[in-house]
């Protein structure tokens, strides 16, 4: 028998085995708690006054506008790239009329949203969470808390707002220079008619394809925020937390915004 | 007043605090010693009410702390003024904007009087002309002052200092002092503070507290603090490696 009293190290190998796999358990039961509490006291923070609308608009600077160049260029190259493969493929079986449908449903239904989440995740979700994670092992989520103000409103509510306003507009400019990215490469290089590209696109492509990529961008537009800033609001000690705080929270925002496409795809029309 | 009852905190299986018990008395100074890594920072985070004890109580006028939460907290905290040990001074803020930003956050005055309480403010810290840089460009004792400043300019009742010298050279060290005994004569506020200056605290301090292993061992002013007869107050208070207490 095991006595009750005794450390851990003294038991059986079966029993450390057992309680090592509840300590586990109770760590990630514990871990999602926190993480739905967190989004829980944010949203709750959005219904209950002051918005802080000037930190609102920094972020939307930050998440958004900082972001608009790297989005516009892996959007035309990733159209681009499309264009080109799906062209090569379509002209073994002669329908290459369809290039423009393809790469625009693929842009708009899938690409667009997950690849601008994936780089913004990368560009502004990294810093995010770097940022806060320095804010608080110097102390400075702490001093907001005792000048008796909400860490959660001046630093999480913005950014996970402006997620949801930033995200589905860099999908709709990643999924324009796209279908552009495409078209100069299919019409301008390769020589497919232009009426051809956008005409067959027009006809196979609707608002149907467009609301799934809204749906999914605004989706990861919070989903992206509420990662990066509760990592580096719980990140650990010193240089090294941060670090880890970081490489943590871009790794489940892009495990995540994967996860979340193949479930939103299968359950929006 | 501040009374701590019975504070007990570990992290994991490893016990910082111990049963602390310590009353500091409205206006007085009272400047809590001990060795690094003997739990003042830990203590001073219940106080503020950014830790939670594993039992006993934190009451401030009669209140206890560790039971509140939301808005009863930040009640209590309004009160409050902090001197972080590194200053946490905001890094995308100016000197200026960092001063005022309570005053913007927490209080209705317009621009007019928020800008000139934070230039008078900084000018009793010595900072006159600084509001505009950043924090990054001005030196580690500025940036104490600034914070002192940040946590002086909404007039609160209680200030709460976490190793405020710590990295200063001796000038600066009774600089820092000289400007806080100042500070504490004109405010009249009552301060707790957490520092390891023997023997420059005991020129400001009403009364000190000596932590040790988790447990304040001595309170007293600062002469009988001196003249204590408990060996480990002793070899802390004139730095001796061979003694009662061994060095780690």
């Amino acid at each position: 028998m095991t006595d009750g009293s005794a450390s851990p190290e003294t038991w059986p190998r079966p029993a450390r085995w057992v309680e090592a796999l509840g300590r586990v358990t109770l760590y990630l039961v514990e871990s999602l708690g926190r993480f739905g509490g967190f989004l829980g006291e944010t949203v709750a923070l959005v219904f209950i006054p002051p918005l802080k609308l000037s930190r609102l608009a920094g972020r939307v600077y930050f998440i958004g506008f900082k972001s608009l160049t790297i989005v516009i260029l892996t959007g035309a190259f990733t159209g681009m790239a499309l264009g080109l493969q799906v062209f090569l493929t379509l002209q073994r079986v002669g329908s290459e009329a369809f290039v423009g449908p393809a790469v625009g449903i693929a842009l708009v239904r899938e690409l667009g949203p997950v690849l601008t989440a994936v780089f913004v995740t990368g560009l502004a979700g990294s810093a995010l969470t770097a940022e806060l994670g320095i804010m608080r092992i110097t102390e400075q989520i702490d001093a907001l808390m005792v000048m008796a103000l909400n860490p959660m409103r001046y630093l999480v509510v913005p950014a996970i707002l402006a997620g949801i306003i930033s995200f589905p507009l860099l999908t709709a400019i990643f999924d324009v220079t796209g279908i552009y990215g495409g078209y100069l490469v299919a019409v301008i290089l390769l020589g497919l008619s232009p009426g051809t590209y956008f005409g067959q696109m027009h006809a196979f492509a609707d608002m149907t394809d467009v609301m799934v990529g809204f749906w999914k961008s605004l989706c990861f537009g919070a989903l992206v925020p509420w990662v990066c800033t509760y990592k580096g609001f719980h990140c650990g000690h010193g240089a090294e937390g941060v670090s880890r705080a970081t490489t943590e929270a871009v790794v489940l925002s892009c495990v995540l915004i994967l996860v979340f496409n193949y479930f939103l795809g299968t359950v929006l029309p | 007043m501040i009374q701590v009852q019975g504070l007990r905190k570990s992290f994991g299986r490893q016990p910082v605090l111990q049963g602390v018990n310590l009353d500091v008395a409205t206006g007085e100074v009272m400047i809590v010693i001990g060795r690094s890594g003997g739990g003042k920072s830990v203590l001073l985070k219940h106080l503020l009410g950014l830790l939670r004890p594993d039992a006993g109580a934190v009451l401030v006028d009669g209140t206890d702390i560790t039971k509140l939460r939301g808005a009863a907290l930040e009640a209590v905290r309004r009160r409050y003024g902090v001197v972080f040990q590194g200053g946490a001074l905001f890094d995308s803020m100016s000197v200026f904007d960092n001063v005022a930003f309570p005053l913007r956050e927490k209080t209705t005055l317009g621009a007019g009087d928020i800008a000139q309480r934070v230039e008078e403010k900084l000018a009793q810290v010595g900072l006159v002309d600084m509001g505009h840089k950043n924090p990054a460009e001005i030196s580690g004792g500025m940036r104490k002052r600034v914070a002192i400043a940040r946590a002086l300019v909404t007039e609160p009742e209680i200030v709460f200092f976490d190793e405020p010298t710590t990295g200063l050279d001796p000038i600066l060290v009774n600089t820092i002092h000289r400007l806080i005994q100042d500070l504490h004569r004109k405010f009249r506020f009552t301060a707790v503070m957490v520092s390891h200056e023997i023997p420059e605290i005991f020129e400001i301090a009403d009364r000190v507290a000596m932590l040790h292993e988790g447990a304040i061992i001595e309170t007293g002013d600062a002469r009988s603090i001196q003249n204590s007869a408990n060996p480990i107050v002793q070899q802390f208070i004139h730095g001796a490696v061979e003694g009662a207490n061994h060095a780690a």
